[in-house]
């Protein structure tokens, strides 16, 4: 997994609760067998009419939003179907770090295997942040810190031990996981000893 | 009693294989289901990494995302969408190179991957059950800890048979009172769903419990936990007993014989201790409980289908405010609308919330001998093979035919409409799914999520009815 560095950015509000996967990325775009190049299809619906146009009343088809790095949204982002078509398409897009009242929990869980930030904060702080977004100015986000920071000000956020670690250093679960194959096999040899009915009776 | 726990916390306690140094535990995974759309990455992820599947024993593949419903006598080749059959093709492929069992697209057994993972006995009681897929919570309704996971997961759990994961809070969700005619167990979900939103449950595990569930069968409970992802729950569970020993019992992967008793030994410990704490405690009495539709495109616009539209302005939220403008646009409809003068024109009974057998008898009970309305279209996918048989041989798929119907091959089909089951643009559809979500049927299409009685009855009416009066 990548590393996740500072970020300066601008941020592009989308100011609306509950938006569910299948909106981020649509299910035509799940057959592919790859995880790269879904950018161009993120938001399809709200970026493209049904003849494949793009729409420019929406903020992802504008400069300089659609090169903002940044979303700032409402809460429960990311609920609904488990696809992590989502973060990809987020990620290629060019969006880096998401902040939120609240996630839902596979996509959360989704954003930070892939290296993709999601803030949460509380919904005062966000009214701040986007108001100053609004005005096309820069915000910079330092997870090293725990700061953003806007003009001259920085405001905290909290965020899981764990979480800031593995983001920080790029750390490969699989890999830390397989550190630990000792346990694993520990685990498997008491378990089916006691627990034989556990593995798969195919008869 | 020292320390009372949950059922989840027994399940969890169960599982875990170590701590990271981080903290996260290590939980092991007995139970892996694979399908079409969430693999191939996390195959190729292993691939990359010259990673093998370490327990190919406990993981099983099956396609239903992206299969057609309409003949499969030629098996893969019946896929015309060329880039969805090569979605198929590497499922196959992934899963020969590794040796996991595969349920081809034409055997009995295929079917929806929650379908059929309890029908063959796969899910099993007390144990962790994970998919690529937010609806495993279904399989919940077993005492098992099951819940969705990305690809990135995916590639963890073939790789190492465990995930990393930190412990979710408890919740628990008690149903009380007994059902009036022709309502069901997705009136109860909507009803709750309705109630505490869909964000309520965020990194819950939710246990359903009281007298109503105690009554419940199985394909009841799992359309309760199925549906414990629209309330945002990691899972939802129920604790196992006689009705669940009675459905598991010489299922295809069942343990059979000693090892049958000795598991149900370990299941009758599946239980939450009294007094165990709950961080989240809701009650809900469903005596007066009347069919509930969703009018909007959250799963928590649920009302009673004799109501009328809620009015947005109503609301002091003005966040939700603006949500509820912006779906009832999308939904064309007005506030104060009554739901049963509103028409339809397609219905859809199926998916892992409502493709079971249950639920197809219930809906053809409510249309014998009755014809579907003019220009209404009406698509019955039951949610397996073995589902469509045992329709099959109760006349039950008579019924629907007789009636207009369209009765069609298993597979998610217009759930989320991957394949060409679609809806067209502003087509309204009652549909015994699980998201209303804009565009989640097709393009355009506006999706109203009801039970499977409902669903029946709408699409004789035309227009949403009230299954529990008359019919
Ligand atoms: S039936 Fe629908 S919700 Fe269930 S697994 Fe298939 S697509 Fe997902």
């Amino acid at each position: 997994m990548k590393k996740f560095y500072n970020l300066e950015s601008i941020a592009v509000v989308i100011d609306e609760i509950n938006i569910d996967t299948d909106d981020i990325i649509p299910k035509q775009f799940l057959k592919t067998i790859q995880r790269s190049g879904l950018g161009k299809f993120l938001f399809y619906n709200r970026r493209y009419d049904s003849s494949n146009n793009k729409k420019d009343n929406f903020i992802l088809n504008q400069s300089p939003w659609d090169s903002a790095e940044i979303l700032i949204t409402g809460s429960n982002f990311g609920c609904g179907s488990s696809r992590e078509h989502a973060p990809w398409a987020l990620l290629d897009f060019g969006i880096k770090c998401i902040i939120a009242p609240s996630f839902a929990d596979i996509f959360y869980n989704n954003s930070i295997k892939n290296g993709l930030l999601p803030l949460t904060l509380s919904k005062n702080l966000i009214n701040i942040l986007s108001d100053y977004s609004l005005k096309k100015k820069y915000l910079k986000v330092s997870l090293l810190d725990q700061k953003i920071y806007y003009d001259d000000i920085s405001l905290d956020f909290t965020i899981p031990n764990d979480i800031k670690e593995r983001l920080l250093n790029g750390y490969d679960d699989v890999e830390l996981t397989l550190q630990k194959g000792n346990l694993i096999n520990l685990y498997e040899k008491k378990q089916y000893n006691e627990k034989s009915w556990k593995l798969v009776d195919n008869e | 009693m020292n320390n009372p726990k949950t059922l989840f916390d027994k399940v969890w306690e169960n599982h875990i294989v170590g701590d990271l140094d981080s903290g996260q535990n290590i939980i092991y995974i007995d139970r892996h289901l694979v399908h079409e759309v969430t693999s191939p990455q996390a195959f190729e992820g292993l691939r990359i990494h010259n990673r093998k599947v370490r327990r190919p024993d406990l993981t099983l593949g099956v396609a239903d995302h992206n299969v057609p419903t309409t003949s499969r006598n030629l098996g893969i080749e019946s896929i015309k969408d060329k880039i969805a059959r090569i979605q198929v093709e590497t499922l196959e492929k992934n899963l020969a190179e590794n040796n996991i069992e595969y349920i081809p697209l034409n055997s009995i057994n295929q079917g929806i991957v929650h379908i059929i993972g309890p029908e063959l006995g796969f899910t099993l009681p007390g144990t962790t059950i994970v998919c690529g897929d937010s609806h495993t919570s279904t399989h919940g309704a077993f005492g098992a800890l099951a819940f969705g996971i990305g690809t990135s997961e995916v590639e963890h759990v073939l790789a190492t048979q465990t995930l990393l994961q930190t412990k979710p809070k408890n919740m628990k969700i008690e149903i009380n009172g007994t059902l009036g005619k022709n309502i069901s167990s997705k009136d109860i979900i909507l009803k709750i769903i309705s109630q505490i939103g869909t964000s309520a449950g965020t990194g819950h595990v939710i246990e359903f419990m009281g007298s109503t569930i105690k009554k419940m069968s199985m394909e009841e409970r799992m359309t309760i936990c199925n549906m414990s992802i629209e309330a945002g729950a990691k899972a939802g569970m129920i604790s196992p007993d006689i009705i669940t020993l009675e459905y598991l019992k010489d299922k295809k992967f069942s343990p059979k014989n000693k090892k049958w008793d000795r598991a149900t030994q370990e299941w009758k410990k599946l239980y939450s201790d009294e007094n165990a704490f709950f961080n989240t405690s809701y009650n809900i009495n469903v005596d007066k409980l009347k069919p509930m539709v969703t009018w909007g495109t959250s799963p928590e616009d649920g009302i009673s289908i004799n109501e009328a539209i809620p009015n947005p302005s109503d609301f002091e939220n003005s966040e939700k405010e603006k949500s509820m403008n912006k779906s009832l646009e999308y939904m064309g409809l007005t506030p104060g609308t009554k739901m049963t003068d509103v028409s339809i024109q397609k219905v859809f009974i199926g998916s892992c919330t409502n493709g079971r057998i249950e639920d197809l008898r219930s809906a053809s009970s409510v249309i014998k001998g009755k014809k579907v309305a003019k220009n209404l279209h009406a698509i019955v996918v039951p949610g397996s093979g073995l589902v469509k048989k045992i329709a099959e041989e109760e006349g039950i798929q008579d019924i629907f035919l007789d009636a207009g119907f369209e009765w069609r091959d298993p597979g998610c089909s217009m759930c989320l409409g991957m394949n060409p089951d679609q809806l067209e643009n502003q087509e309204r559809c009652a549909s015994t799914s699980n998201r209303n979500f804009e565009g989640r049927q097709g393009r355009g299409g506006r999706t109203h999520l009801v039970s499977p009685a409902t669903a029946a009855a709408c699409a004789i009416a035309g227009t949403f009815v009230d299954v529990s009066e008359g019919w």
